[in-house]
């Protein structure tokens, strides 16, 4: 019976495992704690250990209708009750309804004296009471040890201890049991000798002033899990483990491109803007108009009827919506409508970890197609360059995942190589846009290329763009000496080529009308000609016809002439038609 | 509910100096869990005690609590065997079969910690 319930995947099949319902942990665990053992969650004071067991009881009987027992050796009941009250926690009600039960076991040093030989049956009697009032599936212990400072003889204590497991494991309940943490150990009176099963470590650390509490699956025996470090959150829902457990690259791979919202930068980028769910970095210094290409794409998702979330690292939502509105771009409506998100916090006030904690939980939320993170690289300021990159890392792996489509802003300062800064997450992104400006001629332009794009045929060349009161637009290609001319420059070249084009548009129209006056006059010659030429026909037709008649009349006076002399003889001489003409004539 | 009350009446003698004035019933509550040989020494060790040193004046209330598993909460009962001293006040908890008499007394506090009354 208890190897039926509760397999979650294949790998895990044989090891029955209890979920906690701990957004995250269930992940990293492969499915839960494992069911009707023991588990230890040690961790320093204030690390999260009680809410953390707190959580996994309530989730179990509001989740997964499994009734709970909280025994407590450090707070009472009413002070639980009301420290989870701030996470939407209602114990009370619980308890009224009987699916909860909370023990609170004081043991006071200076009230007892020990006399001789004793043992924990108290209790055991007392657990035993409270899991069958409310036929509790799930036990929690906190902070068990709690008896080492009120009873002295350790001895008996780790005795009971060991049985106590063994009782709970008889018992067939899942058990959390939590314990401090102790120096160089897991916990002060090392309770993970009695806990084979699962051990999670819980850890607060605070760095250059910025706090993180991490959770790590030290063991699991019998199963696989996550051997990492996991940032974990405490907000108004609990806890929520981050679980990005791989930093692979199995994600499904899209064809669909979608528009960057700026139609000539589509077709800088083989003519159809960005793949859905790659990583798109723009990359610039400052004030060249990262923010702006941005805005641009979150209206294009929205255009699209996508949800677009905005974090914004330097900007309040209020500055960064009157900015925009100030080149044109209005995003006040797509918020109203909800389309679109913004997200804007400090990148000091939290560790990198809890950043990534507080987006992975949000992206879950929003359920966003489109997340823009402005910018990033603001983030390195709070950990180490090799932390933020690993947190880059994971964050672009978990969006990528999503099929989620990400663009990175990335600030470059003016001294550095362009190319140089970024090259740690240029590898990770799929199409880099690099802003520039260019300083030429007394004045700074703005200047935009595809760096590199994977898997499209992408311009190589640089373009000016400006900010104009409709948004970002890209100008025409002017090529000069020293390269692609920019801002008056460009605009000087502008004007020569429209000179120099109108001129040579004259030209031809020149050239053109000449030839038709060439054409027109060679036709009239043609009809002239044509005409001498029909009138010189004319005469010699005439002649012609004057001639033949004169020749008839010459032949007809012949005739006559010789009927009148009747020497028929005579005119054997004559041609043989002008006789055949004539033979019915000569007969008569 | 078998709770088997010990009650000795009161010899009117005043053995302890550092007892009220006046006599005072001792109210005590022995926690066993089964009639296990720690128990039953410890009851018996308890008994032994209060025959010495109350003569008369004390009440031991024997709770079994896999009789009474409820009544464990209460008196924050972990350790069993576990002598609780009601009254007088403030609360003692001694825990053990009470085989350690020195331990016990200065438990119940039956053994003078002030010097003079």
């Amino acid at each position: 019976m208890t190897k039926t319930a509760n397999q979650t995947t294949p790998a895990n099949r044989g090891l029955a495992k209890t979920p906690t319902g701990i957004q995250g942990l269930d992940e990293i665990t492969g499915g839960g704690l494992p069911r009707g053992r023991p588990t230890l969650v040690c961790g320093s004071a204030g690390c999260g250990k009680t809410l953390l067991a707190m959580e996994f009881l309530v989730r179990g009987i509001t989740q997964f209708g499994e009734p709970g027992v909280f025994m407590a050796f450090e707070e009472t009941a009413a002070e639980l009750t009301q420290n989870v009250r701030s996470l939407g926690f209602d114990l009370d009600d619980l308890i009224e309804q009987k699916k909860l039960a909370i023990d609170f076991v004081r043991v006071e040093r200076n009230e007892i004296e020990e006399t001789g030989e004793y043992d924990l049956e108290g209790l055991f009697v007392r657990l035993n009471y409270a899991i069958d009032s409310v036929g509790a599936k799930r036990v929690v212990l906190d902070t068990l040890e709690t008896l080492f400072s009120g009873l002295s003889n350790a001895a008996i204590l780790r005795g009971e201890l060991r049985r106590l497991f063994r009782w709970l494991k008889d018992k067939g309940v899942t058990a959390v049991i939590t314990a401090e943490r102790g120096d160089g150990t897991l916990t002060r009176h090392g309770l993970e000798e009695y806990v084979s099963d699962c051990v999670i470590l819980l850890d607060h650390r605070v760095t250059d002033q910025v706090s993180t509490r991490r959770l790590r699956i030290v063991k699991y025996r019998g199963t696989t899990h996550g051997t990492n470090e996991y940032p974990f959150l405490i907000d108004e829902d609990g806890i929520s483990v981050l679980p990005v457990t791989s930093l692979g690259l199995q994600h499904e791979v899209s064809n669909e491109r979608i528009s960057s919202g700026i139609p000539r930068l589509d077709s800088m980028l083989g003519g159809e803007g960005y793949y859905r769910s790659s990583t798109v970095l723009v990359s610039g210094t400052a004030g060249s108009g990262k923010t702006s290409l941005a805005a641009h794409f979150a209206i294009a998702a929205c255009q699209r009827g996508e949800r677009c979330l905005y974090f914004s690292f330097e900007e309040s939502p209020g500055q960064l919506l009157r900015n925009m509105r100030s080149i044109g771009i209005d995003l006040a409506p797509w918020v109203a409508q909800g389309l679109l998100h913004f997200h804007s916090s400090r990148a000091a006030i939290h560790g990198l970890e809890m950043h990534l904690a507080t987006i992975h939980k949000l992206v879950r939320d929003f359920q966003p197609r489109v997340v823009i993170m402005d910018p990033v690289g603001c983030l390195t300021a709070v950990g180490t360059r090799r932390d933020a990159d690993v947190m880059l890392t994971r964050l672009i792996d978990f969006l990528k995942m999503q099929e989620i489509t990400a663009l990175l802003t990335s600030l470059t300062s003016g001294d550095e190589s362009l190319e140089q800064t970024n090259t740690d997450i240029s590898s990770l992104v799929d199409t880099w846009l690099l802003l520039r400006d260019l300083e030429l001629g007394g004045e700074r332009n703005r200047v935009i290329n595809v760096l590199k794009s994977r898997g499209m045929a992408h311009s190589n060349q640089l373009r000016e763009f400006l900010l104009t009161n409709q948004g970002v637009e890209l100008q025409d290609v002017f090529l000069g000496a020293e390269g692609v001319l920019t801002g008056s420059a460009r605009m000087v070249r502008e004007s020569t080529e429209k000179a120099a084009s109108l001129l040579r548009r004259q030209e031809v129209e020149l050239k053109q009308r000449e030839r038709v006056l060439k054409r027109e006059a060679l036709e009239a010659r043609i009809i002239v000609l044509q005409k001498e030429f029909e009138a010189e026909e004319e005469v010699a037709k005439r002649d012609i016809d004057q001639e033949q008649s004169r020749e008839e009349t010459h032949r007809q006076d012949r005739d006559r002439m010789g009927i009148s002399r009747q020497g028929d003889k005579v005119l054997q001489d004559v041609e043989p038609p002008i006789r055949n003409h004539k033979p019915p004539r000569s007969r008569t | 509910m078998s709770t088997p009350t010990k009650r000795a009446k009161s010899t009117g003698q005043d053995i302890l100096p550092g007892a009220n004035g006046e006599e005072e019933t001792w109210e005590l509550r022995l926690y066993i869990a089964g009639q296990t040989p720690r128990s039953v020494a410890a009851f018996a060790n308890a008994k032994r005690l209060c025959e010495e040193h109350l003569p008369g004046r004390y009440k031991i209330e024997v709770i079994d609590l896999l009789l009474n598993p409820q009544l464990a909460a209460g008196d924050q009962i972990v350790a069993i065997p576990t002598l609780v001293r009601k009254l007088p006040e403030p609360l003692r908890r001694i825990v053990g079969d009470l085989s350690n008499t020195e331990r016990a007394l200065v438990g119940l506090q039956l053994r003078p910690a002030k010097p003079g009354n």
